[in-house]
Protein backbone atom coordinates (compact mmCIF):
# COMPACT_ATOMS: atom_id res chain seq x y z
CA UNK A 1 0.00 0.00 0.00
CA UNK A 2 1.32 3.40 -0.89
CA UNK A 3 1.78 6.57 1.69
CA UNK A 4 -0.78 8.06 -0.66
CA UNK A 5 -2.97 5.35 -0.65
CA UNK A 6 -2.72 5.58 2.77
CA UNK A 7 -3.20 9.38 3.33
CA UNK A 8 -6.48 8.53 0.84
CA UNK A 9 -7.46 5.61 3.29
CA UNK A 10 -7.00 8.20 6.39
CA UNK A 11 -9.19 10.77 4.51
CA UNK A 12 -12.15 8.30 3.90
CA UNK A 13 -12.28 7.49 6.85
CA UNK A 14 -12.28 10.75 8.82
CA UNK A 15 -15.14 12.65 9.67
CA UNK A 16 -14.65 15.58 6.67
CA UNK A 17 -15.39 13.18 4.61
CA UNK A 18 -18.09 11.49 6.12
CA UNK A 19 -20.26 14.20 7.15
CA UNK A 20 -24.05 14.87 5.51
CA UNK A 21 -25.62 18.55 4.91
CA UNK A 22 -27.32 17.88 7.84
CA UNK A 23 -25.12 16.88 10.19
CA UNK A 24 -23.16 20.25 9.41
CA UNK A 25 -26.65 22.47 10.03
CA UNK A 26 -26.61 20.56 13.00
CA UNK A 27 -22.66 21.52 14.17
CA UNK A 28 -24.20 24.86 12.80
CA UNK A 29 -27.04 25.03 15.04
CA UNK A 30 -24.83 23.97 18.31
CA UNK A 31 -22.01 26.38 17.71
CA UNK A 32 -25.19 28.62 17.62
CA UNK A 33 -26.87 27.45 20.88
CA UNK A 34 -23.39 27.84 22.41
CA UNK A 35 -23.05 31.02 21.81
CA UNK A 36 -26.11 31.88 23.05
CA UNK A 37 -25.94 30.36 25.78
CA UNK A 38 -21.67 31.35 26.91
CA UNK A 39 -21.51 34.63 25.82
CA UNK A 40 -25.62 35.84 25.95
CA UNK A 41 -26.60 33.76 28.80
CA UNK A 42 -29.45 31.87 27.57
CA UNK A 43 -29.74 29.23 30.64
CA UNK A 44 -26.51 28.85 30.21
CA UNK A 45 -26.43 25.83 32.72
CA UNK A 46 -28.59 23.83 30.17
CA UNK A 47 -28.04 25.62 27.28
CA UNK A 48 -24.63 24.36 27.48
CA UNK A 49 -24.97 21.16 27.80
CA UNK A 50 -27.80 20.49 25.52
CA UNK A 51 -25.37 22.64 22.71
CA UNK A 52 -22.77 20.02 23.39
CA UNK A 53 -24.60 17.03 22.99
CA UNK A 54 -26.00 18.15 19.64
CA UNK A 55 -22.09 18.85 19.04
CA UNK A 56 -21.22 14.99 19.95
CA UNK A 57 -24.60 13.63 18.37
CA UNK A 58 -23.31 15.25 14.86
CA UNK A 59 -20.30 14.42 14.66
CA UNK A 60 -19.94 11.41 12.09
CA UNK A 61 -18.03 7.89 12.55
CA UNK A 62 -17.56 8.34 16.46
CA UNK A 63 -19.58 5.80 17.47
CA UNK A 64 -20.90 7.63 20.63
CA UNK A 65 -25.14 7.15 19.16
CA UNK A 66 -26.83 4.83 17.04
CA UNK A 67 -29.64 6.04 15.29
CA UNK A 68 -32.25 4.44 17.80
CA UNK A 69 -30.37 4.34 20.41
CA UNK A 70 -29.87 0.77 21.25
CA UNK A 71 -25.98 0.74 20.56
CA UNK A 72 -22.98 0.52 22.95
CA UNK A 73 -22.00 4.07 22.51
CA UNK A 74 -21.70 6.80 25.30
CA UNK A 75 -24.49 8.68 24.40
CA UNK A 76 -26.42 5.63 24.00
CA UNK A 77 -26.17 4.46 27.59
CA UNK A 78 -26.67 8.37 28.87
CA UNK A 79 -29.94 8.51 26.66
CA UNK A 80 -30.91 5.45 28.95
CA UNK A 81 -31.42 7.73 31.89
CA UNK A 82 -33.83 10.36 30.17
CA UNK A 83 -36.85 9.16 31.41
CA UNK A 84 -36.15 9.85 35.20
CA UNK A 85 -33.70 12.46 34.77
CA UNK A 86 -36.52 15.03 34.87
CA UNK A 87 -37.58 13.43 38.46
CA UNK A 88 -34.40 13.47 39.50
CA UNK A 89 -34.36 17.38 38.82
CA UNK A 90 -37.46 18.06 40.33
CA UNK A 91 -36.04 16.98 43.33
CA UNK A 92 -33.70 19.56 43.67
CA UNK A 93 -35.98 22.52 42.89
CA UNK A 94 -38.63 21.12 45.29
CA UNK A 95 -35.10 21.26 47.64
CA UNK A 96 -34.48 25.06 46.47
CA UNK A 97 -38.30 26.15 46.01
CA UNK A 98 -39.75 28.36 49.20
CA UNK A 99 -43.93 27.35 48.84
CA UNK A 100 -43.93 30.50 51.81
CA UNK A 101 -45.32 33.12 49.50
CA UNK A 102 -48.12 30.44 48.00
CA UNK A 103 -49.13 29.25 51.87
CA UNK A 104 -49.29 33.23 52.85
CA UNK A 105 -51.76 33.98 49.71
CA UNK A 106 -53.81 30.22 48.48
CA UNK A 107 -55.17 32.34 45.93
CA UNK A 108 -52.13 32.96 44.43
CA UNK A 109 -53.16 28.87 43.26
CA UNK A 110 -55.80 29.76 40.85
CA UNK A 111 -53.10 32.41 39.07
CA UNK A 112 -50.75 29.34 38.72
CA UNK A 113 -53.80 27.11 37.13
CA UNK A 114 -55.14 30.07 34.35
CA UNK A 115 -51.26 29.98 33.20
CA UNK A 116 -51.39 26.69 32.31
CA UNK A 117 -53.86 28.37 29.64
CA UNK A 118 -51.17 28.10 26.81
CA UNK A 119 -50.72 24.52 27.01
CA UNK A 120 -54.11 23.93 26.03
CA UNK A 121 -54.43 26.32 23.43
CA UNK A 122 -51.02 24.97 21.82
CA UNK A 123 -52.37 21.58 22.00
CA UNK A 124 -55.36 22.37 20.04
CA UNK A 125 -53.27 24.00 17.49
CA UNK A 126 -50.90 21.01 16.86
CA UNK A 127 -54.34 19.08 16.74
CA UNK A 128 -55.10 21.28 13.76
CA UNK A 129 -51.75 21.32 12.22
CA UNK A 130 -52.44 17.63 11.94
CA UNK A 131 -49.84 16.35 14.85
CA UNK A 132 -51.48 12.88 16.81
CA UNK A 133 -52.81 13.49 20.15
CA UNK A 134 -49.74 12.16 21.68
CA UNK A 135 -47.48 14.96 19.82
CA UNK A 136 -49.87 17.16 20.62
CA UNK A 137 -50.04 16.64 24.38
CA UNK A 138 -46.08 16.79 24.39
CA UNK A 139 -45.89 20.34 22.08
CA UNK A 140 -48.52 21.71 24.46
CA UNK A 141 -46.75 21.33 27.61
CA UNK A 142 -44.08 23.61 26.85
CA UNK A 143 -46.54 26.46 27.86
CA UNK A 144 -46.48 25.28 31.25
CA UNK A 145 -42.65 26.74 31.18
CA UNK A 146 -41.42 24.20 32.74
CA UNK A 147 -38.55 22.00 30.93
CA UNK A 148 -38.68 19.12 33.37
CA UNK A 149 -42.05 18.14 32.82
CA UNK A 150 -41.81 19.14 29.62
CA UNK A 151 -39.14 16.39 28.62
CA UNK A 152 -40.59 14.03 31.37
CA UNK A 153 -44.29 13.69 29.51
CA UNK A 154 -42.38 14.07 25.96
CA UNK A 155 -40.13 11.20 26.76
CA UNK A 156 -43.67 9.06 27.68
CA UNK A 157 -45.65 10.36 24.71
CA UNK A 158 -43.68 11.42 21.73
CA UNK A 159 -39.82 10.33 22.27
CA UNK A 160 -39.46 11.38 18.52
CA UNK A 161 -39.86 15.38 19.27
CA UNK A 162 -37.60 15.38 22.05
CA UNK A 163 -35.40 17.63 20.97
CA UNK A 164 -37.42 20.11 19.34
CA UNK A 165 -39.85 20.62 22.32
CA UNK A 166 -36.57 20.38 24.65
CA UNK A 167 -34.68 23.36 23.04
CA UNK A 168 -37.80 25.20 22.39
CA UNK A 169 -38.71 24.96 25.82
CA UNK A 170 -35.86 26.20 27.40
CA UNK A 171 -34.88 28.85 24.66
CA UNK A 172 -38.50 30.18 25.46
CA UNK A 173 -37.51 29.52 29.25
CA UNK A 174 -34.78 32.25 28.67
CA UNK A 175 -36.20 34.30 26.64
CA UNK A 176 -39.15 34.93 29.34
CA UNK A 177 -37.86 38.65 30.21
CA UNK A 178 -38.00 39.39 26.40
CA UNK A 179 -41.84 36.78 25.60
CA UNK A 180 -43.27 38.62 28.81
CA UNK A 181 -43.38 42.32 29.47
CA UNK A 182 -44.77 43.48 26.31
CA UNK A 183 -48.01 41.41 26.82
CA UNK A 184 -47.64 42.74 30.63
CA UNK A 185 -47.87 45.94 29.50
CA UNK A 186 -50.81 45.31 26.55
CA UNK A 187 -52.85 43.40 28.98
CA UNK A 188 -52.78 45.72 32.15
CA UNK A 189 -53.24 49.18 32.76
CA UNK A 190 -50.36 51.76 34.33
CA UNK A 191 -53.06 52.38 37.18
CA UNK A 192 -52.82 47.95 37.59
CA UNK A 193 -49.10 47.92 37.59
CA UNK A 194 -48.84 50.15 40.11
CA UNK A 195 -50.64 49.02 42.23
CA UNK A 196 -49.19 47.96 45.93
CA UNK A 197 -49.78 44.53 47.72
CA UNK A 198 -50.14 43.89 51.23
CA UNK A 199 -47.43 42.25 53.63
CA UNK A 200 -47.69 38.60 53.31
CA UNK A 201 -47.89 36.94 56.43
CA UNK A 202 -45.41 34.38 57.90
CA UNK A 203 -46.05 30.94 57.53
CA UNK A 204 -45.06 29.04 60.28
CA UNK A 205 -42.53 25.65 60.38
CA UNK A 206 -45.71 23.08 60.43
CA UNK A 207 -47.37 24.46 57.64
CA UNK A 208 -44.12 24.06 55.38
CA UNK A 209 -43.16 20.85 56.66
CA UNK A 210 -46.74 19.32 56.08
CA UNK A 211 -47.68 20.99 52.74
CA UNK A 212 -45.18 18.93 50.91
CA UNK A 213 -46.37 15.28 52.28
CA UNK A 214 -50.20 16.00 52.02
CA UNK A 215 -50.13 17.27 48.35
CA UNK A 216 -48.48 14.31 47.38
CA UNK A 217 -50.83 12.57 49.18
CA UNK A 218 -53.38 14.13 47.86
CA UNK A 219 -52.59 14.82 43.94
CA UNK A 220 -50.37 11.18 43.27
CA UNK A 221 -54.13 9.60 44.83
CA UNK A 222 -55.87 11.51 42.24
CA UNK A 223 -54.00 11.36 39.49
CA UNK A 224 -51.19 8.83 40.14
CA UNK A 225 -49.50 9.26 36.63
CA UNK A 226 -48.59 12.75 37.95
CA UNK A 227 -46.24 10.84 41.11
CA UNK A 228 -43.11 10.35 40.23
CA UNK A 229 -42.74 14.56 39.06
CA UNK A 230 -44.86 15.69 42.20
CA UNK A 231 -43.51 12.98 44.28
CA UNK A 232 -40.12 14.17 43.57
CA UNK A 233 -40.59 17.84 44.02
CA UNK A 234 -42.28 17.32 47.41
CA UNK A 235 -39.57 15.18 48.48
CA UNK A 236 -37.05 18.02 47.76
CA UNK A 237 -39.06 20.32 49.67
CA UNK A 238 -39.64 18.28 52.61
CA UNK A 239 -35.93 17.91 52.97
CA UNK A 240 -35.44 21.44 53.10
CA UNK A 241 -38.34 22.49 55.10
CA UNK A 242 -37.84 19.49 58.14
CA UNK A 243 -34.87 21.19 59.07
CA UNK A 244 -33.36 17.45 60.17
CA UNK A 245 -32.36 16.16 56.78
CA UNK A 246 -30.27 19.36 56.04
CA UNK A 247 -27.32 17.54 54.16
CA UNK A 248 -29.80 15.91 52.37
CA UNK A 249 -31.17 19.11 50.94
CA UNK A 250 -28.07 20.46 49.83
CA UNK A 251 -27.30 17.45 47.97
CA UNK A 252 -30.35 17.88 46.05
CA UNK A 253 -29.98 21.34 45.38
CA UNK A 254 -26.05 21.34 44.07
CA UNK A 255 -24.01 18.07 44.15
CA UNK A 256 -27.36 16.01 42.37
CA UNK A 257 -28.95 18.74 40.53
CA UNK A 258 -25.72 19.94 39.54
CA UNK A 259 -24.48 16.08 38.04
CA UNK A 260 -28.09 15.33 36.70
CA UNK A 261 -28.09 18.96 34.64
CA UNK A 262 -25.26 17.82 33.39
CA UNK A 263 -26.49 14.36 32.11
CA UNK A 264 -30.13 15.95 31.38
CA UNK A 265 -28.83 18.55 28.67
CA UNK A 266 -26.25 16.26 26.77
CA UNK A 267 -28.85 13.44 26.45
CA UNK A 268 -31.56 16.27 25.36
CA UNK A 269 -28.57 17.27 22.82
CA UNK A 270 -28.24 14.05 21.79
CA UNK A 271 -31.32 13.47 20.57
CA UNK A 272 -31.17 16.16 18.13
CA UNK A 273 -29.72 14.27 15.53
CA UNK A 274 -30.05 15.96 12.05
CA UNK A 275 -31.89 13.64 10.17
CA UNK A 276 -35.08 13.66 12.17
CA UNK A 277 -34.13 17.08 13.88
CA UNK A 278 -34.32 19.12 10.62
CA UNK A 279 -37.82 19.32 9.78
CA UNK A 280 -40.98 21.17 8.99
CA UNK A 281 -42.24 19.44 12.36
CA UNK A 282 -39.45 20.97 14.07
CA UNK A 283 -40.72 24.52 13.01
CA UNK A 284 -44.05 23.97 13.71
CA UNK A 285 -43.36 22.75 17.34
CA UNK A 286 -41.38 25.61 17.89
CA UNK A 287 -43.84 28.36 16.66
CA UNK A 288 -46.26 26.50 18.67
CA UNK A 289 -44.16 26.70 21.95
CA UNK A 290 -44.21 30.41 21.30
CA UNK A 291 -47.74 30.64 20.90
CA UNK A 292 -48.05 28.03 23.94
CA UNK A 293 -45.37 30.64 26.37
CA UNK A 294 -47.61 33.92 24.70
CA UNK A 295 -50.96 32.16 25.67
CA UNK A 296 -49.99 30.80 29.00
CA UNK A 297 -48.40 34.36 30.10
CA UNK A 298 -51.83 35.90 28.94
CA UNK A 299 -54.34 33.46 31.20
CA UNK A 300 -52.29 34.26 34.33
CA UNK A 301 -52.56 38.06 33.03
CA UNK A 302 -56.47 37.95 32.71
CA UNK A 303 -57.04 35.97 35.76
CA UNK A 304 -54.81 38.39 37.35
CA UNK A 305 -57.05 41.09 35.86
CA UNK A 306 -60.30 39.78 37.51
CA UNK A 307 -58.79 38.48 40.81
CA UNK A 308 -57.77 42.82 41.02
CA UNK A 309 -61.60 43.83 40.05
CA UNK A 310 -62.94 41.13 42.56
CA UNK A 311 -60.62 42.37 45.78
CA UNK A 312 -61.38 45.80 44.58
CA UNK A 313 -57.32 46.53 43.57
CA UNK A 314 -55.65 45.03 46.28
CA UNK A 315 -54.17 42.50 43.52
CA UNK A 316 -51.47 43.76 41.09
CA UNK A 317 -52.68 41.48 37.83
CA UNK A 318 -48.45 41.60 36.73
CA UNK A 319 -48.14 38.61 39.33
CA UNK A 320 -50.68 36.80 37.07
CA UNK A 321 -47.59 36.37 34.58
CA UNK A 322 -45.42 34.34 37.16
CA UNK A 323 -47.90 32.00 37.24
CA UNK A 324 -45.90 30.10 34.17
CA UNK A 325 -43.56 28.26 36.36
CA UNK A 326 -40.14 29.23 35.14
CA UNK A 327 -39.05 29.46 38.60
CA UNK A 328 -37.76 32.14 39.74
CA UNK A 329 -37.09 34.14 36.38
CA UNK A 330 -41.10 34.51 35.71
CA UNK A 331 -41.03 36.25 39.40
CA UNK A 332 -38.61 38.59 38.84
CA UNK A 333 -40.05 40.12 35.57
CA UNK A 334 -43.44 41.05 37.68
CA UNK A 335 -40.97 43.19 39.77
CA UNK A 336 -38.84 44.62 37.23
CA UNK A 337 -41.95 45.40 35.29
CA UNK A 338 -43.97 46.03 38.34
CA UNK A 339 -40.88 48.94 39.61
CA UNK A 340 -40.57 50.28 36.06
CA UNK A 341 -44.45 52.75 36.79
CA UNK A 342 -43.58 52.30 40.55
CA UNK A 343 -40.47 52.43 41.70
CA UNK A 344 -41.24 51.65 45.35
CA UNK A 345 -43.10 48.56 43.97
CA UNK A 346 -41.86 45.36 45.17
CA UNK A 347 -43.85 42.67 43.69
CA UNK A 348 -41.16 40.18 43.57
CA UNK A 349 -42.51 38.01 47.04
CA UNK A 350 -46.25 38.05 46.03
CA UNK A 351 -44.92 37.08 42.13
CA UNK A 352 -43.20 33.72 43.85
CA UNK A 353 -46.66 32.73 45.24
CA UNK A 354 -47.88 31.79 41.52
CA UNK A 355 -45.19 30.94 40.03
CA UNK A 356 -44.33 28.48 42.50
CA UNK A 357 -47.89 27.33 42.00
CA UNK A 358 -47.61 27.10 38.21
CA UNK A 359 -44.77 24.50 38.93
CA UNK A 360 -47.61 22.39 40.61
CA UNK A 361 -50.11 23.23 37.83
CA UNK A 362 -48.29 22.19 35.01
CA UNK A 363 -47.46 18.68 36.69
CA UNK A 364 -50.77 18.34 36.95
CA UNK A 365 -51.85 19.35 33.40
CA UNK A 366 -48.99 17.06 32.60
CA UNK A 367 -50.47 14.00 34.61
CA UNK A 368 -53.69 14.43 33.11
CA UNK A 369 -52.23 14.38 29.68
CA UNK A 370 -50.22 11.47 30.39
CA UNK A 371 -53.60 10.13 32.33
CA UNK A 372 -55.52 10.40 29.13
CA UNK A 373 -53.24 9.82 25.99
CA UNK A 374 -50.48 7.03 28.38
CA UNK A 375 -52.50 4.25 28.05
CA UNK A 376 -52.44 4.80 23.93
CA UNK A 377 -48.79 4.08 23.97
CA UNK A 378 -49.42 1.18 26.31
CA UNK A 379 -48.45 3.00 29.48
CA UNK B 1 -25.93 -7.76 35.76
CA UNK B 2 -26.25 -4.28 35.39
CA UNK B 3 -25.04 -4.41 31.87
CA UNK B 4 -28.03 -7.10 30.78
CA UNK B 5 -30.42 -4.48 32.35
CA UNK B 6 -29.30 -1.89 30.52
CA UNK B 7 -29.44 -3.79 27.40
CA UNK B 8 -32.63 -4.98 28.31
CA UNK B 9 -33.61 -1.03 29.09
CA UNK B 10 -31.93 -0.47 25.35
CA UNK B 11 -34.18 -2.85 23.75
CA UNK B 12 -37.30 -1.69 25.28
CA UNK B 13 -36.89 1.88 24.49
CA UNK B 14 -35.83 0.55 20.51
CA UNK B 15 -39.63 -1.18 20.41
CA UNK B 16 -41.25 1.93 21.81
CA UNK B 17 -44.73 2.65 20.36
CA UNK B 18 -44.24 5.21 17.68
CA UNK B 19 -46.83 7.70 18.22
CA UNK B 20 -46.03 10.06 15.18
CA UNK B 21 -48.74 6.93 13.46
CA UNK B 22 -51.74 8.62 11.77
CA UNK B 23 -53.82 6.14 13.90
CA UNK B 24 -52.96 8.44 17.33
CA UNK B 25 -54.60 11.35 15.78
CA UNK B 26 -57.69 12.97 17.38
CA UNK B 27 -60.46 14.67 15.99
CA UNK B 28 -60.47 18.92 16.35
CA UNK B 29 -64.13 17.93 18.49
CA UNK B 30 -62.12 15.34 21.14
CA UNK B 31 -59.16 17.75 21.84
CA UNK B 32 -61.18 20.81 22.33
CA UNK B 33 -62.89 18.43 24.99
CA UNK B 34 -59.61 17.49 26.31
CA UNK B 35 -58.78 20.13 26.40
CA UNK B 36 -61.65 21.91 28.18
CA UNK B 37 -61.31 18.65 30.77
CA UNK B 38 -57.75 19.10 31.34
CA UNK B 39 -57.58 23.01 32.39
CA UNK B 40 -60.96 22.39 34.43
CA UNK B 41 -58.80 19.06 36.14
CA UNK B 42 -55.72 21.79 36.94
CA UNK B 43 -58.31 24.67 38.33
CA UNK B 44 -59.90 21.47 40.08
CA UNK B 45 -56.80 20.52 42.29
CA UNK B 46 -55.65 23.56 43.22
CA UNK B 47 -58.95 24.87 43.96
CA UNK B 48 -59.01 22.00 46.58
CA UNK B 49 -55.24 22.52 47.78
CA UNK B 50 -56.63 26.15 48.41
CA UNK B 51 -58.99 25.08 50.38
CA UNK B 52 -56.51 22.21 51.94
CA UNK B 53 -53.47 25.09 52.71
CA UNK B 54 -56.51 27.33 54.38
CA UNK B 55 -57.50 24.72 56.92
CA UNK B 56 -54.27 23.73 57.20
CA UNK B 57 -52.70 27.17 58.62
CA UNK B 58 -56.00 27.95 60.20
CA UNK B 59 -54.96 23.97 61.82
CA UNK B 60 -51.82 25.31 63.04
CA UNK B 61 -52.15 28.59 63.84
CA UNK B 62 -55.22 27.22 66.66
CA UNK B 63 -52.71 24.79 67.72
CA UNK B 64 -49.49 26.84 68.06
CA UNK B 65 -51.52 29.58 69.44
CA UNK B 66 -52.76 27.75 72.31
CA UNK B 67 -49.25 25.87 73.07
CA UNK B 68 -47.86 29.08 73.06
CA UNK B 69 -50.60 30.41 75.77
CA UNK B 70 -49.95 27.58 77.93
CA UNK B 71 -46.39 27.94 77.95
CA UNK B 72 -45.95 31.51 78.50
CA UNK B 73 -45.18 32.72 81.97
CA UNK B 74 -47.86 34.93 83.50
CA UNK B 75 -45.92 37.54 85.20
CA UNK B 76 -43.16 37.63 82.31
CA UNK B 77 -45.45 39.87 79.60
CA UNK B 78 -46.10 43.31 81.94
CA UNK B 79 -41.94 43.53 83.00
CA UNK B 80 -41.00 43.47 79.85
CA UNK B 81 -43.38 46.40 78.64
CA UNK B 82 -41.90 49.70 80.25
CA UNK B 83 -38.40 48.72 78.79
CA UNK B 84 -39.68 48.63 74.93
CA UNK B 85 -41.18 52.15 75.42
CA UNK B 86 -38.39 54.15 76.66
CA UNK B 87 -36.50 56.19 74.21
CA UNK B 88 -33.84 58.81 74.93
CA UNK B 89 -34.25 62.42 75.63
CA UNK B 90 -34.60 64.63 73.11
CA UNK B 91 -33.66 68.10 73.83
CA UNK B 92 -36.43 71.16 73.30
CA UNK B 93 -36.58 72.25 70.17
CA UNK B 94 -34.89 69.75 68.02
CA UNK B 95 -36.49 68.13 65.30
CA UNK B 96 -36.42 64.38 65.16
CA UNK B 97 -37.22 62.35 61.77
CA UNK B 98 -37.70 58.62 61.52
CA UNK B 99 -35.01 56.62 61.02
CA UNK B 100 -35.05 52.73 60.66
CA UNK B 101 -32.61 52.03 63.02
CA UNK B 102 -33.93 54.35 65.94
CA UNK B 103 -34.30 57.71 65.47
CA UNK B 104 -31.70 60.61 63.70
CA UNK B 105 -31.44 63.81 65.70
CA UNK B 106 -31.28 66.52 63.48
CA UNK B 107 -29.49 70.37 63.89
CA UNK B 108 -30.33 72.98 61.72
CA UNK B 109 -31.36 70.70 58.90
CA UNK B 110 -34.86 70.12 57.78
CA UNK B 111 -35.97 66.27 57.03
CA UNK B 112 -35.79 66.35 53.08
CA UNK B 113 -32.39 67.75 53.39
CA UNK B 114 -31.32 64.56 56.20
CA UNK B 115 -32.65 61.69 53.63
CA UNK B 116 -30.80 63.16 51.04
CA UNK B 117 -27.40 63.18 53.43
CA UNK B 118 -28.52 59.78 54.39
CA UNK B 119 -29.00 58.47 51.36
CA UNK B 120 -25.82 59.61 49.84
CA UNK B 121 -24.26 57.92 52.87
CA UNK B 122 -25.52 55.04 51.99
CA UNK B 123 -24.60 54.50 48.16
CA UNK B 124 -21.28 55.93 49.04
CA UNK B 125 -20.63 53.21 51.37
CA UNK B 126 -22.52 51.12 49.07
CA UNK B 127 -24.54 49.53 51.98
CA UNK B 128 -28.77 48.97 52.14
CA UNK B 129 -29.94 52.05 54.07
CA UNK B 130 -31.33 49.93 56.81
CA UNK B 131 -27.86 48.63 57.98
CA UNK B 132 -27.03 52.20 58.84
CA UNK B 133 -27.92 54.03 61.89
CA UNK B 134 -27.37 57.68 62.19
CA UNK B 135 -27.24 59.26 65.07
CA UNK B 136 -27.07 62.89 64.25
CA UNK B 137 -26.83 64.92 61.36
CA UNK B 138 -25.78 68.68 62.10
CA UNK B 139 -25.74 71.83 60.00
CA UNK B 140 -22.28 72.95 60.27
CA UNK B 141 -22.17 77.13 59.44
CA UNK B 142 -18.13 77.52 60.04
Amino acid sequence: MSILESLYNLWMQSGFANITWQEAVMLLIALLLLYLGIFRKFEPLLMVPIAFGILLANLPLTGLLTPDHSGTGLLDFLTKGLPIFPCLIFLGVGAMTDFGPMLSNPNSLFLGAAAQFGVYVAFIGAVLLGFTGPEAASIGIIGGADGPTAIYLTGKLADHLMPAIAVAAYSYMALIPIIQPPLMKLFTTKKERQIKMEQLRVVSKTEKIIFPIIVTLFVSLLLPSVAPLLGCLMLGNLFKECGVTDRLSDTAQNALMNIVTIFLGLCVGAKAVGTTFLSLQTIYVIILGLFAFSFSTVGGLLLGKLMCILTKGKINPLIGSAGVSAVPMAARVSQTVGQKDNPSNFLLMHAMGPNVAGVIGSAVAAGFLLAVFGPMVGM
Amino acid sequence: MFVPTLLQAAADVGGKVNTADPSFKISIGQALLYALIGFAIVFAVLLILNIFIRILSAVVRAVEGSTKKKEAPPAAAPAAAPAADSKPAIPAGMKVADGSLGDVKLYDVDDATAAMIMAIVADQLDAPLNELRFKSIKEVTK
